[in-house]
């Protein structure tokens, strides 16, 4: 079954991809699409049916070479299992809700686009499949590339476009950096642990963790090295602060690969490799420091920007690469249910926004700027209800410490601030994730009163068009809508309940946590957490009881952050929605009772606006700090190494010095008998003068 | 007595075969014989190399004259099954251009009598008396077409300029043989075990190696090379091109081993020299040509050069390279010249390299053959060619002579050149030429065809060649 839901999205895309000159187009469409429905239908399957043990399936011998010895083989646990359901469920709905919004497209007037960009979602999926069900790091780089091609695919699926191969081109190259950090991570296991197999590499962790490794200009311990360099990776996949920048460019795409690749999987590749390597992160507590450091500036920093942009995409990008800020941060303070948490409610209520966004971008005429959008809410009432649906969701509303009564980005967001704070009381990650809940809820409700509310702006003629996308579109959105409400309520105790609860999902051990062991773990935690402690002291308290590859997480027996993130304050547990509140009524009040307010904020504070509205300048610095300078470079091999010294050089030779010497041989070659001779006669002369004065000294 | 017969027994079949066929042909008077004198002449060759190389033990006949070894047993292989090869491929050619006379194939018979005494030569005087036989007849053949000018010139200037050689030749044992004391090798090589030669010697084994040169057609001894060539009869041409090339590089081995073994490290400096002038000049030369059989000429001298390489590493696995480079460029050359031969229009051969414009399209199947052989002859790795070129380079590294490797790989670039333009022209070239015809020769297609799938398929093992070269060039170093 596993190996079916792992091949049939291949067998899809090679189908729709070549065969659609043979069945037609519209055959060649529905057949990639069955296909995922059908991985999708067996993925929930599987996620339902799940044992507590690690399955290993293997497909076949893959590599024999000196002490590398790799199996292809499907490693199925409960990560393995929410990132199948997570990959097939939207991909399945992408396939539908592309026959609507790829339908008739001006950029290809008159041609066969669509069985293309159906076999690229369709080798999307099965590239992101591989990574998720892979057993060895190889594996997952073979994933892990595939992604990478699929996502240049589709964002440059629009090739006559300059900004389009442009934006494909930098997503390559971004990604490129930071998979130099993961292949240089693979190696460092393969070189410590002599082999690139999870079991082998999960069970020599505690070792690496007192290892020292020299790198570059020091030496380090082995795993907080290594960690760090899979993080890389998993920076540039996951578009976190600094390799970010490819992610909002990547939206020249066609939104349903947005939605896809850049919402709900491919970017949330990193948070897996993270919690896949969680046994790994928990020995190497520098590492999870840098990733949590990371992680909250990116959800500050994509925040901040989201609150400016005017392209409904890019809201919507910088708020997917906020969000995975949130993740980072639940995984670096080594709670990876939770991360894992946030990354599947993430993916239904983002997929949905930006369906969403899709659905209102088909309506509009491919007009992608909300300055002139405006009082959609009656032209599209059901694409509205699915984005406001989606809106609740991602602003975290719910009914307060209750903890799992609300939208799933309720559950899953409070669970990472909780967490957040549990870690590291009052720090720095947890009031940059209250900040940036305050900011992703004033550009979402922002999103939304500029598009649905106030007065149609911008091409009157457009507005009169606008009309409700058709049932295929709106299905999806439907279904994705189900899981924004729902998905977070259903989960919660699963990925963010008592340990035992969470141990048991993961199929991790547990054991009870002897109590005056208890109290010494947590003599150094504050105040508050010992005394909701001790209210609760009648209660058995769990503890994870696993060792390292034993279940799908690990969690060091000292890592009481899930614990822990249960009994902050409660002015912790409410910071989140109050915040979300705030960013309401402010955008309430910017947008809607006083819209030329915003105007006027950006003309008293242009400096920060410009500031924002260019993405902290960020682009630029790297364009001015590598791009220009390696062009230069390149120019300088180019012209002037290559063209002018080795170019020249062989033109040179070969046009002008060998020609000559052709030309003296032949005429050497008079035909006399004399010239022959003479020819001869000087041969042994200097022959046997050199060798007579040279050769016999 | 009877045993040193026995020893030379091939060589003894063959001569009797050659003179009583002569004596047949000319008592009986009448071309129309040739005919079954070229296949009975083939079967013996192919016989008789049959039973060369089952022999697997060391023989020395009249007091050191004469070594029967791996080495010789190797070289006489492949002298005669090439020389065989070239004799079965000329048969349709001569008959058609009315040259098909008896004399030839027991010409032929008679030059490989001489090559099987070169290549097994143990004395000087065995040597000359070898390259004499070979080369008279060899001055024979190439002005076989008596009523053509270019074809008697190139048998006179060949004959001129081979005196001249043979002189100088002959010069240098008479030196060597005055300061050694001795014409036999083992004689010579006990005399300069000191390591160095003295300068009687020097100038004798440099003069030696200038006779030598010409046969083998090294710069500055190859200017007879691109006239005889090309004024020979194609077949000639061809039979030039191969045999005799083995047996003097050969002969050219042994000299320097068995009688001068000792001082390697003064021939190395002469061989290489020779090798570098005539990989560049091979490669240069060639690009002018728009003769076909001339620009084989330079390219054989080119192919000489790297042949030498391998020589003039000075070591046993420099022969061996030099082996299995020399049965390479064989088999490149047999195949090569059976299109060369297969070039005709309207029943008259062409020999002009604008000739072949277009010759893919209507002649896909051998202009495919023909590219394979090429890119072979250019030494453009996957096929069979570059192996040999690898051999011999690495031979030449592994010598101490990384300059003459870095140098052939140089003149290999170049060398590509012309080999490449060819195939330019069969595929790209206008088609404004008039197309050739096809002789409709199974004989020339087949010896074009196979060559040129061995070009491909060798690349598995080389045919174990690379093993018989090791152990033929073992018996001569060690």
């Amino acid at each position: 079954m596993e190996t079916i839901i792992l091949f049939a999205p291949l067998v899809g895309a090679i189908l729709c991809g070549f065969g659609w000159r043979v069945i037609g187009e519209t055959a060649a469409m529905w057949i990639a699409t069955g296909f995922l429905f059908l991985a999708c239908i067996l993925s929930w399957i599987v996620f339902l049916g799940l044992g507590p043990e690690t399955e290993q399936i293997q497909i076949l011998r893959w590599i024999e070479s000196g002490t590398l010895s790799t199996d292809w083989s499907i490693r199925l646990d409960r990560l393995t299992a929410t990132m199948l359901i997570v990959v097939t469920t939207v991909s399945a709905l992408v396939h539908l809700y592309s026959f609507g919004y790829m339908d008739h497209d001006p950029q290809f007037e008159g041609e066969t686009y669509k069985p293309r960009f159906f076999a690229y979602l369709s080798f999307f999926t099965f590239t992101m499949l591989m990574l998720v069900t892979s057993d060895n790091l190889l594996q997952m780089f073979f994933g892990w590339e595939g992604v990478g091609v699929a996502s240049y695919l589709l964002i440059g699926f629009y090739y006559r476009k300059e900004s389009a191969n442009a934006a494909a081109i930098k997503a390559f190259v971004v990604n490129r950096v930071g998979d130099f950090g993961f292949a240089l991570g693979i190696f460092g296991l393969f070189y410590l642990t002599d082999s690139i197999r999870f079991d082998d590499i999960f069970a020599a962790a505690p070792q690496l963790a007192e290892t020292q490794l020299t790198f570059l200009w020091g030496e380090w311990n082995a795993a907080n090295l290594l960690a760090v360099l899979l993080f890389i990776g998993a920076m540039g996949k996951s578009a976190q602060f600094l390799l970010h920048t490819w992610l909002p460019d990547a939206m020249e795409g066609p939104t349903p690969v947005s939605a896809l690749i850049h919402a709900a999987t491919m970017v949330t590749a990193g948070v897996f490799l993270v919690s896949r390597m969680s046994p790994l992160m928990e020995f190497a507590p520098e590492a999870t420091g840098f990733i949590v450091f990371i992680g909250a500036t990116t959800a500050f920093f994509a925040a901040t920007v989201g609150l400016v942009q005017n392209d409904i995409k890019r809201v919507i990008a910088y708020s997917t690469c906020s969000q995975l800020g949130y993740m980072f941060v639940a995984a670096g303070v080594g709670v990876y249910s939770v991360a894992m948490f946030h990354l599947l409610t993430h993916a239904f209520f983002k997929a949905m926004l930006f369906l969403g966004a899709g659905s209102v971008i088909h309506a509009m005429h491919h007009e992608q700027d909300m300055r002139n959008y405006g009082g959609l809410r009656k032209k599209i009432p059901y694409t509205f209800a699915a984005m406001l649906i989606g809106t609740l969701a991602i602003t975290g509303v719910g009914i307060p410490l209750t903890g799992w009564i609300g939208f799933a980005g309720f559950a899953s967001k409070d669970a990472v601030i909780e967490s957040a704070y549990a870690a590291a009381p009052n720090g720095y990650a947890f009031w940059m994730l209250v900040i940036a809940a305050l900011f992703t809820s004033f550009y979402s409700w922002r999103l939304m009163f500029l598009t649905f509310w106030g007065k149609p702006r911008g091409d009157k003629h457009t507005h009169e068009h606008a009309h409700e996308s058709p049932m295929v579109m709106l299905i999806p959105l439907g279904v994705l809508a189900l899981g924004s409400v729902l998905a977070g309520a259903i989960w919660y105790s699963s990925f963010f309940g008592k340990v035992n609860e969470v141990a048991n999902f993961f199929g991790v051990p547990y054991a009870v946590e002897e109590t005056h062991a208890g109290e010494e773990a947590k003599a150094d935690k504050t105040e508050t957490a010992s005394e909701a402690k001790g209210e609760k002291k009648e209660k058995k308290t769990y503890v994870f009881a696993g060792q390292p590859g034993e279940g799908a997480i690990y969690q060091a027996p000292d890592n009481h952050v899930l614990h822990d993130a249960h009994y902050v304050p409660k002015w912790v547990k409410l910071s989140p929605f109050v915040v979300m509140l705030i960013g309401f009524f402010t955008a309430y009040w910017f947008y809607i009772v006083n819209p030329a307010l915003p105007k006027r904020l950006a003309e008293n504070q242009r400096p920060l606006y410009l500031f924002l509205l260019n993405k902290w300048y960020v682009d630029e610095i790297y364009d001015a700090v590598f791009v220009q300078p390696s062009k230069a470079v390149g120019r300088l091999f180019w012209k002037g190494g290559d063209g002018a010294v080795i170019d020249g050089s062989i033109n040179g030779v070969s046009m002008g010095i060998v020609p000559f010497f052709t030309r003296l041989a032949g005429r050497a070659q008079s035909g006399y008998v004399f010239t022959y001779a003479f020819a001869m006669v000087l041969g042994i002369v200097a022959l046997i003068t050199w060798m007579a004065i040279g050769g016999a000294n | 007595m009877g045993a040193d017969l026995n020893i030379i027994l091939p060589e003894i079949i063959l001569s009797i075969f050659a003179m009583a066929t002569l004596v047949g042909g000319a008592y009986l008077g009448q071309d129309r014989l040739a005919r079954p004198i070229l296949w009975a002449t083939c079967a013996v060759m192919l016989i008789i190399a049959f039973m060369v190389v089952q022999g697997d033990t060391t023989r020395v006949a009249f007091g050191g004259m004469f070594v029967d070894d791996g080495f010789s047993r190797f070289a006489k292989g492949l002298v005669l099954v090439s020389g065989a090869a070239i004799l079965l491929m000329s048969e349709g050619y001569m008959a058609r251009r009315d040259l098909l006379r008896f004399e030839y194939p027991l010409l032929v018979a008679l030059a490989s009598v001489g090559m099987m005494m070169m290549v097994s030569a143990g004395d000087l005087m065995a040597l000359y008396m070898g390259l004499e036989l070979q080369s008279l007849a060899l001055y024979v053949v190439a002005s076989l077409r008596r009523d053509s000018v270019i074809s008697t010139e190139a048998g006179l200037k060949y004959f001129v300029l081979g005196a001249l050689s043979s002189g100088l030749l002959l010069f240098g044992s008479s030196l060597v043989y005055g300061f050694a004391g001795t014409t036999m090798f083992s004689g010579i090589i006990t005399t300069l075990d000191e390591g160095h030669l003295n300068l009687g010697l020097l100038i004798g084994l440099v003069l030696v190696i200038s006779g030598l040169a010409f046969k083998v057609s090294a710069v500055p001894f190859h200017m007879w090379t691109p006239d005889v060539y090309q004024g020979s009869p194609t077949p000639v041409t061809a039979f030039f091109a191969t045999a005799p090339k083995v047996a003097a590089m050969a002969l050219f081995a042994r000299v320097l081993h068995d009688a001068f073994g000792n001082a390697i490290s003064d021939w190395s400096q002469v061989i290489a020299v020779l090798s570098v002038l005539s990989m560049f000049l091979g490669a240069v030369a060639a690009i002018g040509q728009t003769n076909i059989k001339r620009l084989m000429a330079y390219s054989s001298i080119a192919h000489m050069g790297y042949a030498l390489m391998g020589l003039a590493a000075g070591t046993a696995f420099g022969v061996q390279a030099m082996l299995i480079y020399m049965a390479i460029y064989v088999t490149m050359n047999v195949g090569t010249f059976a299109f060369i031969l297969m070039m005709e229009r309207d029943g008259s051969p062409v020999v002009e390299i604008s000739a072949l414009n277009g010759y893919a399209k209507y002649e896909p199947g051998k202009a495919l053959a023909m590219l394979l052989l090429l890119f072979s002859l250019a030494g453009v790795p996957p096929l069979v060619g570059f192996f040999g070129k690898f051999y011999v380079l690495r031979a030449a590294y592994e010598g101490g002579l990384a300059w003459l490797a870095v140098a052939g790989v140089i003149a290999s670039v170049i060398g590509a050149f012309y080999y490449l333009r060819i195939v330019y022209f069969m595929y790209f070239g206008d088609d404004a030429e008039e197309p050739l015809t096809d002789g409709k020769s199974p004989v020339l297609w087949a010896f074009l065809m196979v060559p040129a799938a061995v070009m491909l398929i060798g690349v598995i093992n080389l045919f174990g060649i690379e093993g018989a070269a090791q152990a033929a060039a073992a018996t001569l170093v060690n």
